[in-house]
């Protein structure tokens, strides 16, 4: 080889990175960065999108925010909902995930019941509204259950009554989201070596102190990564709020998306809207900063 | 060392097989009364006590749903956008990936973290803007406003998880291509193409998932019946026939079904797409 020839194959070498690259960047930087600093520019502006002369706002769409009372009731609302559904989806992942890992079940019946437990979660939100508004409907399957075993007293109106629906629409997330945890915590179990229960064993642990001692601290990573993660996506929550209750009865069940996409779609007030989307986009940048860094320490 | 026989054992047998069975009652039975509904007449459906199995099965919920043009249409959306999508988001991620896998250059730790990072951006955020963007470039109402606005969304992690299925493979492989004087583009497609199909399933079916399940764009950029897809037509089903449930049910089975048939043909490639990001 020349050496011009070599310094040109050098040259394509360095640039050949960009140049895959490339259109990935192009989509990644005109429609997720610019449209991000788009959001934030209307969130300071008067009438944003519906006025091409649109002036200089100041932080008035923030205060006109802060000062409402449903934005913060969609805000405790939103924590909620998040909170219970990563707390619950942790809970029961971990808890069909150590029965599925037992050796006291036969392995066809374990591989079956694992791909059954699975299940919820390939249902698009939308459907699992659906299929939640027919269990939970006044005459439906649930309220006759729990009216025969003699639980309640009368049919309970679970998405159309402000004291249910908030608890309603959250355990149709739970039942929908556990898998996601069930399946990484199975994987984790599996990687952990068996000499150290063997070693537990000789000293005379018991059951529970195995779990305390050796499988939660060896499966904290992931559980700490799910969680954030979960708990990131938990709460941008759109579709099956907007399909059970769309955030009622009386603002009951209003959580930051919905609250955000009325203010946009249905009062047309963009720029309020978007000083919203804003508040959203930077409680998740924290979340995902935090993620960030935690995968990176690992 | 196992003392199987003893009774005290069998007791905790036993039990965690009762558990078991309550797990899956909690797993399945919403699943279970979706799909006998959907067999049921209107009537049926609230009957009482309820009917476990449909006492009179019928398709006519099906008949409705498959006899009418507008809601096939919806159906022909979901499939037309996922799959555009599906090719346009592999090839794009592989090329990236090619580069993240393949070579090193300046600023690749932070172009990483910037598409770790783009992964969590709430869609709602995005949705004002893009709303801007699509009126003012008059795409409003078409195929290329959710082909465009979902490709955002589908990018980042298959460039992830593509770039992690590369990195399995052995460099010698595309180092033995540039030996013969051939380019890293020819390397790309003679050597490691065909030897990628595994990631390449894998994310064709993440991405697929995740246009299939989209909901908040599509409801806001498209506007005509024609141009809904299957997630708006169930929303609109439910609105126009006020509760008309066996229908309801029959769109859900049938919206479920390519979600369904992925996961239980290709188990492994399904998992592997969606824990890959969050394991990693």
């Amino acid at each position: 080889m020349t050496r011009q020839k070599r310094s040109r194959h050098g040259l394509k070498r360095a640039v050949a990175p960009y140049l895959y690259l490339s259109p990935s960047l192009l989509i990644i930087g005109l429609l997720m960065l610019l449209p991000m600093v788009t959001v934030i520019s209307y969130s300071f502006q008067n009438s944003a999108v519906l006025r091409l002369d649109s002036s200089f706002a100041g932080l008035k769409h923030y205060q006109a925010i802060f000062a409402d009372p449903v934005f913060w009731a969609s805000l405790w609302h939103t924590l909620y909902f998040t909170c219970m559904s990563v707390v619950f989806h942790m809970t029961i992942g971990m808890i069909f995930a150590l029965m599925l890992n037992s050796d006291r079940i036969n392995p066809t019946l374990r591989n079956i019941l694992r791909v059954l437990y699975i299940l919820p979660w390939l249902f698009t939100a939308v459907i699992i509204a659906v299929i939640w508004r027919l269990l939970l409907e006044p005459n439906g399957v649930v309220n006759s259950i729990l009216m025969q075993l003699g639980l309640i007293g009368s049919k309970i109106e679970w998405f159309s009554s402000p004291e249910t629906a908030l608890h309603a629409v959250t355990f149709a997330n739970i039942w929908a989201g556990y898998p996601l945890f069930m399946v990484s915590l199975l994987a984790g179990l599996q990687g952990i070596p068996k000499d150290f229960y063997e070693a537990a064993d000789i000293d005379g642990a018991k059951a529970y102190q195995k779990l305390i001692f050796i499988t939660i601290p060896q499966l904290m990573p992931i559980i700490i990564s799910i969680s954030l993660l979960d708990f990131i996506w938990t709460m941008q929550v759109f579709p099956l709020i907007w399909i059970t209750t769309g955030g009622g009865p009386i603002y009951s069940t209003e959580v930051l998306s919905t609250y955000t996409y009325k203010l946009a779609f249905s009062s047309y007030n963009l720029s309020q809207a978007s000083a919203s989307a804003v508040v959203i986009l930077l409680i998740s940048l924290g979340l995902t900063l935090l993620y960030i860094r935690y995968q990176k320490a690992r | 060392m196992r003392k199987r026989h003893t009774t005290k054992d069998r007791l905790i047998t036993v039990a965690l097989h009762v558990a078991l069975v309550a797990g899956l009652l909690f797993a399945t039975f919403p699943i279970y009364w979706m799909l006998s509904s959907s067999f049921k007449s209107n009537t049926e459906i609230f009957a009482l006590p309820p009917t476990i199995l449909p006492k009179a099965f019928t398709l006519e919920a099906y008949a409705a749903i498959l006899g009418d043009p507008v809601k096939l249409r919806f159906f022909f959306n979901s499939y037309f956008v996922a799959f555009t999508v599906t090719i346009l988001t592999d090839l794009i991620a592989l090329l990236a990936a090619y580069g993240f896998s393949r070579f090193n250059f300046r600023g690749k730790g932070s172009l990483n973290t910037l598409i770790i990072s783009t992964q969590t951006i709430p869609p709602i955020t995005l949705l004002i803007p893009f709303f801007g963007l699509v009126v003012s470039y008059r795409i409003f109402d078409t195929y290329v406003a959710l082909i465009v606005t979902y490709l955002v969304f589908t990018l980042p992690y298959a460039i992830l998880l593509m770039t992690g299925y590369l990195n399995t493979l052995p460099r010698d492989l595309d180092e033995a291509v540039a030996v013969d004087g051939g380019t890293s583009w020819t390397a790309l497609w003679r050597v490691i193409v065909p030897i990628s199909l595994p990631g390449i399933v894998a994310t064709s079916v993440y991405t697929f998932l995740l246009c299939w399940n989209e909901f908040l764009f599509a409801l806001t950029l498209t506007k005509s019946t024609s141009m809904r897809t299957v997630p708006i037509g169930i929303q609109l089903l439910m609105g126009q026939h006020a509760f008309e449930w066996n229908q309801m049910m029959a769109m859900s089975v049938l919206g479920s079904l390519p979600l369904l048939l992925i996961y239980l043909i290709a188990q492994r490639f399904f998992l592997a797409g969606m824990t890959a990001g969050s394991v990693k």
